[in-house]
C-alpha cells in the first residue's frame, strides 16, 4: 500500500464507563472504497466519527491527507473541509433549499462568492441528479432525494475522503438504489470512501476491502469475497449468516 | 333601567367633559408608555439573547450563574422588583427615576424569561445539525448563526410574542412609583376631578395600544407554525 490518505492507529474511545473503541488500526489507501461491517454497538459509528472529530478520541493518532487531526494546533475546521460527511439522517438544514444547503458551506468556509458558490452548488445537485429539486426544500423532498443532496452537499467541497455512515438505513427500501447509485458513481469517480453500512450487495460489487468489527476493535478484515464467503473467525461467520438469513 | 339611571351612569363613566379635559394628560401617558414599551422590548429580549448565547458556550459557572439570574427573575413578582430598585437603590446612593425603575425591572424580567425561550429553542434544534455543519467546517459560531438560530427563532416567536405582551402590559405597575403613563395619568385625572371616566379612557388607551399586538401574535403564531 502506498502512503495511506486515513491513517489512524491505537484509536480508543471512552463514553464515560463504557470502553467503545479498543485500540483500532484503520489504513485506508487513496481511491479504496473500505466497508465497515458489524453488529450494532460494536464501535462502527464511532470509529467514522473519531476520523473527522465529531467524536473526541481518548488515546491514538488520526492522520488524514497529511493532517494530524488530533493535534491542538491543526485548524479543525480546515481539515474538516477535506472529510465529507453522509449522515443515516441526512441532516439537511431544513430552514434552506437544497441549493443553500450546499452552498453554506461553500461560502462560509471556502470562502467563494456567492455567484461561484451558486453554480459550484448547482454542479454537484447535478452530479446527484436532483439540478432540477435545488429551489426546493428538504420538506418537499424524499429520503432518497435528501440524502442525495446531503452528499451533494459533501462533495461540493471537494474532499479528499468520504465518510457514510448508514447513509441508507433511514431509507425505505425502494429509495436506497438512487443513493447507492450516487455512491457507486462517486467511487467510479476515484473518490476515497469509507463506509458503515448493512447493504452487503453493494459491498460485494463495490467494496475494495471490508472490515469487521465487534465490541469496539477490528476482528478482521479483506477483499468482500474473503469475508462474505469464507470469514476466518467464528464470530465474523456468525454475524454474516445473520445479516443474510434476512 | 330608567332614563335618569341611564344618565348618572353616563355622566359617571362616560362624562364627556371630564372626557375632553383630561384627553391631553391621557394621551401624554399613553406616549410615556410606548417609550416605556419599546425599551423594555428592546433592551429585555437583546439581554436575553446574548445570555442565551453565553450559556450555548457550555461554560459551567457562567451557566450556573445565568441559571441563578434568570430564575430568580422569573420567581420575583415584577412589582417587588420595581419597588426594590426604586425604593432600595437610593440608600446605595443611587437614585433612578420611577421611568427607569420601571424600565429595568421589566426588562430584567423580559430578560429572564426571554432567555429560557431563546435557550429551548437553541436546545431544541437536532444534535445532527450541528454536526452535520461541523462537518463541513463551519465553526461553532457560524453553525449557531447560520444553521442553529434560524431554527431556533421560528420555535420561539409564538412563546416570546405571548411572554413580551404580557412584561410590557407591567408598565401599567410604573404607576407606583409615580410613572406618568396611562394608569397613572389616568387615576391622578380620576382623583382631581372625582370621576371616573379618565379610568375608562386608559382602559381604552391600553385596548387601542395592546389589542393590535394581541392579534398581530395570533398571526404570527399561526404563520410561524412549524412545517416540516
Amino acid at each position: 500500500m502506498t502512503a495511506p490518505i486515513v491513517d489512524a492507529r491505537g484509536v480508543h474511545k471512552h463514553f464515560g464507563a463504557l470502553h467503545v473503541l479498543k485500540g483500532v488500526d484503520l489504513r485506508v489507501a487513496e481511491r479504496e472504497l473500505v466497508f465497515v461491517i458489524g453488529p450494532s454497538g460494536s464501535g462502527k459509528s464511532t470509529l467514522l466519527r473519531c476520523l473527522n472529530r465529531l467524536e473526541e478520541p481518548s488515546a491514538g493518532s488520526i492522520v488524514v491527507d497529511g493532517i494530524d487531526m488530533l493535534d491542538p494546533r491543526t485548524d479543525i475546521n480546515h481539515a474538516r473541509q477535506r472529510i465529507g460527511m453522509v449522515f443515516q439522517s441526512f441532516n439537511l438544514y431544513p430552514h434552506m433549499t437544497a441549493l443553500g444547503n450546499v452552498t453554506l458551506a461553500l461560502r462560509k468556509v471556502a470562502g467563494k462568492s456567492r455567484a461561484k458558490a451558486d453554480s459550484l452548488a448547482q454542479a454537484a445537485l447535478e452530479r446527484v441528479g436532483l439540478g432540477d429539486r435545488a429551489g426546493h426544500t428538504p420538506g418537499q423532498l424524499s429520503g432518497g432525494q435528501q440524502q442525495r443532496v446531503a452528499i451533494a452537499r459533501a462533495i461540493a467541497l471537494e474532499p479528499r475522503v468520504m465518510l457514510f455512515d448508514e447513509p441508507t438505513s433511514a431509507l425505505d427500501p425502494e429509495l436506497v438504489g438512487s443513493v447507492l447509485e450516487v455512491m457507486r458513481s462517486l467511487r467510479e469517480s476515484g473518490m476515497t470512501m469509507i463506509v458503515v453500512s448493512h447493504e452487503m450487495g453493494f459491498a460485494r460489487n463495490a467494496a475494495d476491502r471490508v472490515v469487521f468489527m465487534d465490541e469496539g476493535a477490528i476482528v478482521e478484515e479483506g477483499p468482500p469475497a474473503k469475508i462474505f464467503e469464507n470469514p476466518a473467525h467464528e464470530r465474523t461467520r456468525a454475524f454474516i449468516g445473520q445479516i443474510q438469513r434476512h | 333601567m330608567t332614563g335618569s339611571a341611564w344618565k348618572r351612569f353616563t355622566e359617571t363613566f362616560f362624562n364627556t367633559k371630564v372626557m375632553l379635559t383630561y384627553l391631553p394628560d391621557i394621551l401624554s401617558g399613553v406616549v410615556v408608555t410606548i417609550e416605556l414599551a419599546l425599551l423594555i422590548v428592546v433592551t429585555g429580549i437583546a439581554a436575553g439573547l446574548a445570555l442565551a448565547l453565553l450559556r450555548s458556550l457550555a461554560i459551567r459557572p457562567i451557566n450556573w450563574l445565568i441559571i441563578f439570574i434568570v430564575d430568580m427573575f422569573r420567581s420575583l413578582p415584577p412589582l417587588v422588583v420595581i419597588v426594590l430598585i426604586y425604593f432600595g437603590l437610593p440608600s446605595v446612593n443611587i437614585s433612578p427615576s420611577g421611568f427607569v425603575s420601571t424600565w429595568l425591572s421589566l426588562a430584567f424580567v423580559l430578560m429572564a424569561f426571554s432567555e429560557e425561550i431563546f435557550w429551548a429553542g437553541i436546545t431544541s434544534v437536532a444534535k445532527g445539525q450541528w454536526e452535520a455543519a461541523r462537518s463541513t467546517g463551519l465553526s461553532f459560531g457560524q453553525t449557531l448563526v447560520n444553521v442553529v438560530l434560524p431554527q431556533a427563532f421560528r420555535l420561539t416567536i409564538p412563546p416570546l410574542t405571548n411572554r413580551t405582551i404580557a412584561i410590557t402590559k407591567g408598565t401599567a405597575l410604573g404607576t407606583v412609583v409615580a410613572v406618568t403613563e396611562i394608569l397613572g395619568q389616568a387615576s391622578s385625572a380620576m382623583s382631581n376631578s372625582y370621576n371616573p371616566s379618565p379610568l375608562m379612557m386608559g382602559a381604552a388607551a391600553y385596548l387601542v395600544l395592546f389589542l393590535p399586538v394581541v392579534v398581530a401574535a395570533r398571526f404570527i403564531e399561526t404563520r410561524f407554525a412549524w412545517k416540516r
